[in-house]
């Protein structure tokens, strides 16, 4: 048993119990989220070292320690790391509750990491629950009708989905007799492709487990939840939700769909669904964005198309033969700039809507007078979502279309395309209020130091991304080489 | 180790950009002096790149002050930069008229910090088009240029600002679309993101995933749009119209000719079998736009749209050199757009100095200001004839060997009718210039417009550049068109014409 292995997920857990400890007896409770950052930069660290070894797998083939869990890894505790430190003000909304905020945080990191990491149908859905409970919690956390209403809602749906995995893992337990995903490829290698696409119960499985995840990056059909859950959760939560949720969504899928059914035959057929799904969701996100008055659904429509976006990738993946690896290298480098992207888009809306308690559109006129900062901060970030350069959206587009067109998707690449242009109008409609509108006060608007502090880390990050991504393009290139048991 | 010319030109304007970003808009004057300074540098350099331009024979289709560096080693993406005649001169308009549309923004005084910031980022932008050898680094600085024009449309225009910068924008986004479609396929088809690889080369040894037409009005798209060609064409007169001067004169002068120069350097130089292909086509677009332009600009009563309609007819003579696919006529587009770029220049910060000071802007009402405003008068006047293409002005030379060129033409069918045609096209511009100047300038003196200030010590300075640089190339235009050429003569022998 190489425990150490497993060193990030325990640090977290005993952060996670400690900063609850600490919320009993502290006063001062600047302390529990100073303890819950310090406990995250342990765990990027560790993850930060282990980065690039070969390591055995954890608990009987359950866990895999790759470089592809571990890319992930670092990527979840960043996202909780400036969740975190963007709260800092925001939590005086709920200032009773600030232990268990910070500690339902880590845990479901935790939970997304072992998202990432896992190798087996069970420890998938225990990862999957312990990333999504925490969350349910996280959406209720404002109390008041809309939140609590969100957290219902996404709780009903989030336990249907799970019922819809579960079944589908059942099918696909049923059809190979293994829960392990390697083993489950061996079977489904020794099988003539004939019978492979002969038989309804993979084909369904495949296609539920799909669904189930479908509902984590929240891709059409499976996106009704997130105009009301993104509208309703506290601002902190929603940002966390959009993009470490939904990354968590997609290291799932690439570690399930490459281990498990990356065969020839096979893979042309769910890249296909990915192509459709990706078409729909693409389409539907973008044009019902259009009309949203309030920022934060018509940021959850916008993280709809997005999903679209990295389903092109998906959709790549399943297209190129086995060896080619640039859908999932593109994924994971679209993932890692949409993550500091939507992260940087939420901080500045999380310390505008601090001053205004609204986040409707409407209400940010004349921000660029207000808050100049923070109005330049988002129009960057809004500009990197619409993938325009020089930001990291634009960087990632380009990455991920390019293999798309590589393996025969041109069709699809234009239909992509096409669709950032209708994106630019709704995102540029937020610039244009906050740069022309006239302000209905002159009152400036405040920030303080944190979350400016991970603002300017996001915005860093996005101009890195879009100008020099090499370096981390390599570690996305490097991160998708997947160990298979 | 050389130095790094052109990266230091593109660069220096960003420079200044950061700079002023950090000075508060209490300093108008700093600011403005900054801007000077940092787009003054690379017209200095410009010219010296020019002077020095080796300019031999020998140097045909050769890329000068080249600088390559790997940039993103995953997708093969190189920083390349790199000119060669074709480009040249164009990098040379562009610093020109950044500079001057600094000195023609100095009256700007709202909000000037972000002003001059976008200004000069604009600016840097269009040099990295002309410059770039490599396709990406040539898509992102073609698509970061929206993001200032955005911005100087909607906070410094007037008019219908809002409407004319969205549109601006969607129909950029909506040509770029199809561009990078393109050139991801150009990139898959090929294996590089190198402009001289792939013209050099050809497509023909590679299998194409598709077909190299497609491909071609794939990339097209994206230039018609910017050039712009008809039917492509209805955002122009609205940004031109709304756009502060100075950006005008940016847009019209090289923003436009971004849409010309895409054509030769990558629709042309790497598909020239499409070219030929699709050439009668093409040409027939142009002359619908060179005639329906010029109609509607006639119909026109706003000073700047009239202006701003003008330019869609006289990028049809752009489109129309460039798909007779001649030498002749291949430079001769090349000098209409650095002539366009400095005569619509001038006419632009002209028509935006009558509407500064006279504080109006429909022709109906304007009249008689010769006598009020004779510097004013005098200038527009030039800029005027150059327009229509009087002899000894940049517009005559460009103008002549176009029509010289496609006449001529061997490559494409029927040119011949086709050149008699778009002649048709300089009458209705002689009647639409010669109308405006006679409605705005000459006629019944008004009195209402008694004690207008005329041109100032400042706004001479840049009348004066402008006409010299209009006269240069009327006069001997050979001073660009020798350059131009060893840039279009490796083009034309793949045409074969």
């Amino acid at each position: 048993m190489n425990l150490e292995l497993f060193i990030p997920e325990i640090t977290l857990a005993v952060f996670a119990v400690l900063v609850i400890l600490l919320d009993l007896g502290v006063k001062q409770k600047v302390v529990l989220s100073s303890v819950s950052l310090v406990g995250l930069v342990i765990a990027g660290g560790v993850s930060l070292v282990m980065w690039g070894g070969s390591y055995p797998a954890l608990f009987n083939n359950m866990l895999a320690v790759d470089n592809f869990a571990l890319f992930f890894k670092m990527l979840f505790v960043g996202i909780a790391f400036l969740v975190i430190l963007a709260s800092k003000d925001y939590v005086a909304k709920f200032a009773r509750f600030q232990g268990e905020y910070y500690a339902l945080i880590l845990l479901s990191t935790m939970g997304m990491m072992l998202m990432a990491a896992t190798a087996d149908l069970i420890s998938l859905y225990v990862a999957l629950e312990l990333t999504s409970i925490p969350l349910y919690i996280l959406v209720g956390f404002l109390k008041d009708r809309k939140s609590t209403e969100s957290s219902l809602k996404y709780l009903l749906l989030g336990a249907i989905s799970s019922a819809v995995l579960l079944y589908g893992m059942a099918l696909i337990f049923g059809f190979t007799g293994q829960t392990q995903l390697g083993e489950i490829a061996r079977v489904l290698q020794a099988m003539s492709p004939q019978s492979l696409l002969a038989s309804p119960a993979l084909l369904m499985g495949i296609v539920l487990l799909i669904a189930g995840f479908g509902f984590k990056i929240a891709a059409v059909p499976f996106q009704m939840w997130v105009p009301d859950v993104y509208e309703g959760a506290p601002t902190t939560v929603t940002a966390y939700l959009s993009v470490a949720s939904k990354a968590a969504g997609f290291a799932i899928i690439l570690r399930v769909f490459s281990s498990a059914f990356d065969i020839p035959w096979l893979s042309q057929n769910w890249g296909m669904i990915f192509a459709v799904v990706a078409v729909i969701s693409m389409i539907i996100g973008n044009v019902v964005a259009i009309p949203q008055t309030n920022i934060k659904r018509m940021l959850g429509y916008s993280s709809i198309a997005q999903a679209g976006y990295l389903m092109v990738g998906l959709a790549t993946f399943g297209f190129a033969p086995a060896s080619v690896l640039t859908g999932q290298s593109g994924i994971i480098f679209f993932l890692a700039s949409y993550a500091l992207t939507n992260l940087g888009a939420f901080i500045a809306i999380i310390a505008i809507s601090n001053k205004l308690d609204s986040d409707e559109i409407a209400d940010y006129a004349g921000m660029g007078r207000r808050a100049p900062v923070l109005a330049l901060a988002l129009t960057f970030c809004l500009i990197s979502l619409i993938g325009m350069p020089p930001a990291a959206g634009f960087m990632a587009k380009f990455y991920i279309f390019s293999s798309a067109v590589q393996h025969g998707l041109l069709w699809l690449v234009v239909i992509a395309v096409l669709n950032s242009v209708i994106s630019a109008y709704y995102y540029l409609r937020v610039v244009k209020v906050m740069w022309f509108g006239e302000p209905a006060s002159e009152e400036k608007v405040p920030s303080s130091g944190a979350p400016r502090f991970a603002l300017f880390l996001c915005c860093l990050g996005v101009l890195a991304l879009g100008i020099i991504p090499g370096l981390v393009m390599r570690a996305a290139e490097f991160a998708s080489k997947m160990f298979v048991f | 180790m050389e130095f790094n010319y052109l990266t230091t030109i593109l660069f220096l304007p960003v420079v200044g950009a950061i700079i002023i970003a950090f000075i508060s808009s209490e300093h108008e004057g700093v600011i403005k002096r900054i801007a000077a300074i940092f787009t003054a540098i690379p017209l200095v350099l410009a010219i010296y790149l020019f002077v020095i331009f080796d300019r031999s024979l020998g140097a045909a289709g050769l890329i000068q002050f080249e600088e390559n560096y790997l940039w993103i080693a995953p997708l093969n993406a190189h920083y390349h930069l790199g000119v060669d005649g074709l480009s040249m001169p164009l990098v040379l308009l562009t610093t020109l008229l950044g500079f001057l549309a600094v000195l023609i923004s100095w009256k700007v005084h709202v909000r000037p910090r972000e002003y001059f910031a976008w200004l000069l980022l604009l600016e840097t932008s269009i040099l990295g088009v002309f410059a770039s050898l490599d396709l990406l680094l040539f898509f992102i600085m073609w698509e970061i240029e929206v993001i200032p024009m955005y911005f100087l449309i909607s906070i410094w225009g007037s008019g219908r600002r809002d409407y004319s910068a969205i549109k601006y924008v969607l129909y950029t986004l909506f040509g770029s679309a199809f561009m990078l479609a393109g050139i991801l396929s150009l990139y898959f088809t090929t294996g590089s993101l190198s402009m001289l690889e792939i013209s050099n080369q050809g497509l023909g040894m590679v299998q194409a995933i598709m077909p190299a037409g497609a491909i071609f009005f794939l990339l097209f798209i994206g230039f018609a749009v910017k050039l712009p060609m008809f039917p492509l064409h209805t955002w122009l007169p609205d940004a031109h119209t709304d756009a502060p001067t100075a950006v005008s004169v940016m847009l019209a002068g090289v923003l436009i000719k971004m849409g010309g120069y895409g054509m030769i350097r990558l629709c042309v130089s790497m598909f020239p079998e499409s070219a030929l292909q699709y050439a009668q086509p093409l040409i027939i677009l142009a002359l619908i736009g060179i005639l329906y332009g010029a109609a509607v600009t006639l119909m026109q009563t706003d000073i700047k749209r009239m202006i701003a309609y003008s330019s869609v007819s006289h990028m049809g003579y752009v489109l129309l050199g460039i798909f007779a696919l001649g030498q002749v006529s291949l430079t001769g587009a090349a000098l209409q757009m650095f002539s366009h770029g400095i005569v619509t220049g001038l006419l632009f910060a002209m028509a935006g100095l009558v509407i500064h000071n006279i504080k109006e802007r429909d022709l109906r009402k304007l009249g008689g200001l010769a006598r009020q405003v004779p510097v004013i008068t005098v200038v527009f006047s030039v800029a005027g004839l150059a327009s229509l293409g009087l002899p000894t002005t940049s517009g005559f030379a460009a103008e002549f060997l176009i029509f010289l060129g496609s006449f001529n033409s061997t490559a494409v069918p029927n040119t011949q009718v086709y050149t008699l045609i778009a002649v048709v096209g300089v009458v209705l511009t002689a009647g639409y210039i010669l109308w405006m100047l006679q409605q705005a300038f000459y006629g019944a003196v008004k009195e209402e417009y008694n004690g207008v200030k005329d041109a100032d010590g400042l706004e001479k300075f840049y009348m004066i550049v402008l006409i010299a640089a209009i006269m240069l190339v009327g006069i001997y235009p050979a001073i660009l068109t020798d350059v131009f050429k060893l840039g279009i003569s490796p083009i034309v022998a793949l045409i074969g014409g």
